[in-house]
């Protein structure tokens, strides 16, 4: 391949061509007049976020172990080139062939983020097809979302031809294989729609009629067609030793945010914190075989020549055989020279121990995800750490040499008070209380540090929280202030700082959460008013969303600060991710009384992840 | 042990910047499982340095970096090794190894020769053009251009830097001052040629592509392998 989709006049004028060109290391090549499926996968962001995301890797290497498809990658280009493109007409194109996104039979696009739908937009605006799904013939690519924003992706409802919900390795080869039946004959888009509609985990948003309230609530969501199913179940893999793998991932010329070898260990969370929406979705907790993990790592560093590995999970501490695992790597260190990058850890003798293996202590520092400021509101949101747990943790750590702890919190969360807020910095100047209790005056060099951060509280669907109201920004502006000004007031201020989040991208992220599918519209509108990169604070205007909202009559607090009946509709009620609405309820139930739930070792709670058959649910009784 | 590498980097590739061709190296060594040395510390990481820094969308094949090592095979074995692994368009073409009191290849880079071709996305073809003025370009007691520093812009001399300007081909071939002494960029002796043939200067007309780079004195110029030896 050495013909670009770009000309040297366009590259040699934007910025990292290299982001356009292709061509990586362990790219896949195919003999295209072998192939019957042509697929684009795109992550809707620049190239060195979207090539650190470990889901395309996965599915890039899935998708190509078959022989009749060919899975190629898009990203979205950068507002230089995305000008060029307009205005010279130059459609999209996929990296691999450099062919127009428009050749493909599908565009699947990863959600990862609310703030990435109007670069889901750009993508199919610059691919040249339109927008609305129904506007779209059968000679352009099908449509179809994943990612974690899937489980409510009703906002998005009218772009996409179809959702997969859940995770991407157990159903593709049944669409793909009646996407060959279709293409090969004279079936319509709208039989193929229905036809794929029963595969499991595909959600095809046409298909279901969406009625409303009085006061906007929803009222009803019901399929069209008796053949179409009521409900679409989210897809988990069971057997999680026998899912493949890439061994071989692609290895990009730019320096890519993640630019490491990404070893997944473990899927789900047993921890069940109720603001959590990723501990609740990807249930039940699945762990990968550390034998396996080792052949893994070392293959994956050998064909890739990374000089780093870091694990992937949600709570890598909770992986059995962690420690086996790190020291298995800590020895590739001495004798490969791979530097291992430790995932957030719960801080005991032992990880403080590995820690001071693989890192500068004098450079690095602790964190503990506190996330509220009293053991009350920590037994509200189910966060199973406590003020001893920390100041235990922080205390063997200065003794170790550290002089540096991170703190994070969320400002909002429901039942949340002041004296919650006082609690943050009394926290912080307890954690440098101990410090200077532990550590004698002359071994001190240089100031202990207590970095604690905020970020805006978002309910989530299928989490606990999804009947919560949000907070709204004035409010969460008040209570950031009220921190600050607490920590201005400790003791020890000189060694504690106080950050927080911007409020806008949050407010929005809030609305598209919980949102509906009128909300297309609005998405749509603010598009074409020119919006694109939002997840970029340099392009994001908020007035851009203030006046499509203001123009389609939608009530920012309607879909945010508004507490939900506990019998409403959800706009996402037709999807099932696994976690019941009766264990949903009952913890949200439990949150406000304030009564913790055990994680799923300790006790299993009936969530309804069981009924996948697999995981944690069933490790006691293998 | 020291060794110096010449590689290529051709076609596509030359959309990739200096530091992206680092990375390339540093993990093709990896895969390539060469036993190349590491600094110490909790971060180490290979030492090797490279000759000159190669701006984006130029193509090469005289391209040179240096590499400690705490083995080495043959030249044939690894040139093999690293070539097996690197993408299309880089390309290992020779490995010496150096004497231990060597000089960086970056503090005895001193000329670089190019090749200067029409690029076949534009249509105005100039090359022609300006091949007719080499004569009377170099027939000149000197050429006078703006030069920019990092400081100052101010006229200079470029003649002196040019030690060779003929036609080759369908191109123009020019000899050019390079290294940390004095570093002479082709385009701009593409530009000073546009101007005395009164053509308009576009620089996405012109492809560049490196033949060699050099040390040495002017009138015995070798290339940068020359100060090693084959193994």
């Amino acid at each position: 391949m050495s013909r670009l989709a770009l000309s040297e006049k366009i590259l040699m004028n934007i910025e990292k061509p290299a982001r356009y060109i292709g061509n990586e290391v362990n790219m896949v090549k195919k003999d295209l007049s072998k192939i019957d499926i042509r697929f684009a996968m795109c992550f809707p962001d620049v190239y060195e976020i979207g090539m650190s995301y470990l889901g395309i890797q996965i599915l890039y290497d899935m998708f190509n172990r078959r022989e009749d498809t060919y899975c190629e990658r898009v990203y979205s280009p950068w507002p230089d080139l995305d000008k060029i493109m307009r205005e010279e007409d130059i459609k999209l194109f996929t990296l691999e062939t450099q062919s127009p996104v428009m050749d493909m039979d599908f565009l699947g696009i990863t959600i990862q983020y609310e703030m990435c739908y109007t670069n889901i937009l750009q993508v199919l605006d610059l691919s040249g097809m339109p927008l609305y799904a129904k506007d779209r013939t059968k000679s352009m690519p099908i449509v179809i979302g994943g990612g974690p924003c899937t489980v409510n992706p009703e906002p998005m409802a009218d772009f996409f031809d179809m959702f997969y919900l859940g995770e991407g390795e157990t159903s593709y080869d049944e669409l793909l294989d009646l996407y060959k039946i279709y293409k090969n004959s004279n079936m319509s888009k709208e039989e193929f729609l229905r036809k794929a509609s029963n595969v499991p985990g595909i959600y095809v948003p046409s298909l279901y009629d969406v009625t409303y309230n009085e006061d906007g609530t929803v009222a009803s969501i019901k399929p069209i067609y008796e053949d179409v199913p009521a409900k679409i179940k989210r897809q988990v893999v069971t057997d999680f030793d026998k899912v493949s793998y890439p061994m071989a991932p692609v290895v990009p010329y730019l320096k890519a945010t993640q630019d490491r070898v990404c070893l997944e260990i473990m899927r789900g969370c047993i921890r069940g914190c109720r603001f959590c929406q990723a501990g609740m979705i990807y249930r039940p907790t699945r762990q990968k075989d550390v034998e396996m993990l080792k052949k893994y790592a070392r293959t994956m560093l050998d064909n890739t020549g990374y000089e780093e590995i870091s694990l992937s999970s949600l709570s890598s501490s909770d992986y059995e055989q962690l420690d086996e695992l790190l020291n298995y790597l800590i020895e590739l260190k001495d004798t490969d020279h791979v530097n291992v990058s430790l995932p957030s850890l719960r801080i005991d003798a032992f990880s403080l121990d590995v820690m001071s293996k693989v890192q500068d202590i004098r450079k690095s520092s602790l964190t503990f995800a506190a996330e509220a400021g009293t053991q009350r509101l920590r037994d509200v949101i189910n966060k199973g750490i406590t003020e001893e747990d920390i100041l235990t943790g922080s205390r063997q750590a200065f003794i170790g040499g550290w002089d540096k702890v991170k703190l994070y919190f969320m400002l909002g969360l429901p039942t949340e008070t002041d004296e919650d807020l006082q609690g943050i910095s009394d926290l912080a100047e307890k954690i440098s209380e101990e410090y200077f209790d532990a550590v004698p005056k002359e071994k001190r060099n240089g100031r202990v540090m207590i970095n604690a951060s905020a970020s805006y509280f978002i309910p989530k669907p299928f989490t606990p929280f999804q009947w919560a109201p949000m907070i709204l920004p004035e409010e969460f502006t008040r209570r950031a202030y009220f921190v600050k000004d607490s920590f201005g007031k400790q003791k020890n201020k000189k060694s504690l700082k106080f950050t927080y989040h911007d409020e806008g991208i949050s407010l929005l992220e809030g609305v598209f959460a919980r949102g509906d599918r009128r909300l297309s519209k609005t998405i749509y509108d603010v598009y074409k008013k020119g919006a694109i990169f939002d997840a970029w604070t340099e392009y994001f205007d908020m007035s851009k969303y203030e006046d499509v909202f203001a123009q389609n009559g939608v009530s920012v607090e309607f879909y945010t600060s508004r507490e939900r009946a506990i019998d409403e509709v959800f706009p996402w009620e037709h999807l099932d991710a696994g976690v019941s609405r009766k264990f949903l309820e009952m913890e949200w139930k439990k949150a406000k009384e304030g009564v913790v739930t055990p994680n799923c070792r300790m006790n299993c709670s009936g969530c309804g992840a069981a009924t996948y058959g697999g995981g944690v649910c069933f490790e006691a009784k293998n | 042990m020291k060794l110096r590498i010449k590689y290529t980097k051709t076609g596509v590739l030359r959309f990739i910047g200096h530091l992206d061709v680092m990375r390339l190296f540093q993990k093709a060594i990896r895969r390539a499982k060469l036993e190349v040395s590491y600094s110490k510390g909790f971060s180490p990481h290979q030492i090797i340095s490279f000759a000159a820094p190669m701006p984006l969308g130029m193509t090469s094949e005289g391209e040179y970096f240096d590499g400690e090592f705490d083995n080495v095979t043959s030249t044939e074995d690894m040139m093999k090794r690293l070539n097996d692994t690197l993408p299309e368009g880089v390309k290992v073409l020779d490995i010496v190894i150096l004497d231990e009191g060597a000089k960086p290849s970056m503090s005895i880079v001193s000329a670089s020769d190019y090749y200067i071709y029409k690029n076949e996305e534009c249509e105005a073809d100039n090359i022609a053009i300006l091949q007719k003025t080499l004569d009377e370009f170099m027939a000149q007691d000197s050429v006078m251009i703006m030069r920019k520093t990092k400081t100052k812009e101010e006229m200079a001399d470029i003649k002196p830097a040019i030690y060779d300007l003929k036609i080759k081909d369908d191109g123009i071939y020019m000899l050019l001052a390079s290294g940390s002494a004095y570093n002479l960029k082709p385009e701009l002796v593409i530009a000073a040629l546009c101007e005395k043939a009164g053509v308009k200067y576009n620089r996405y007309d012109y492809m560049v592509h490196r033949l060699e780079t050099y040390m040495g004195e002017k009138e015995a110029l070798e290339s940068l392998s020359a100060a090693g030896k084959r193994f």
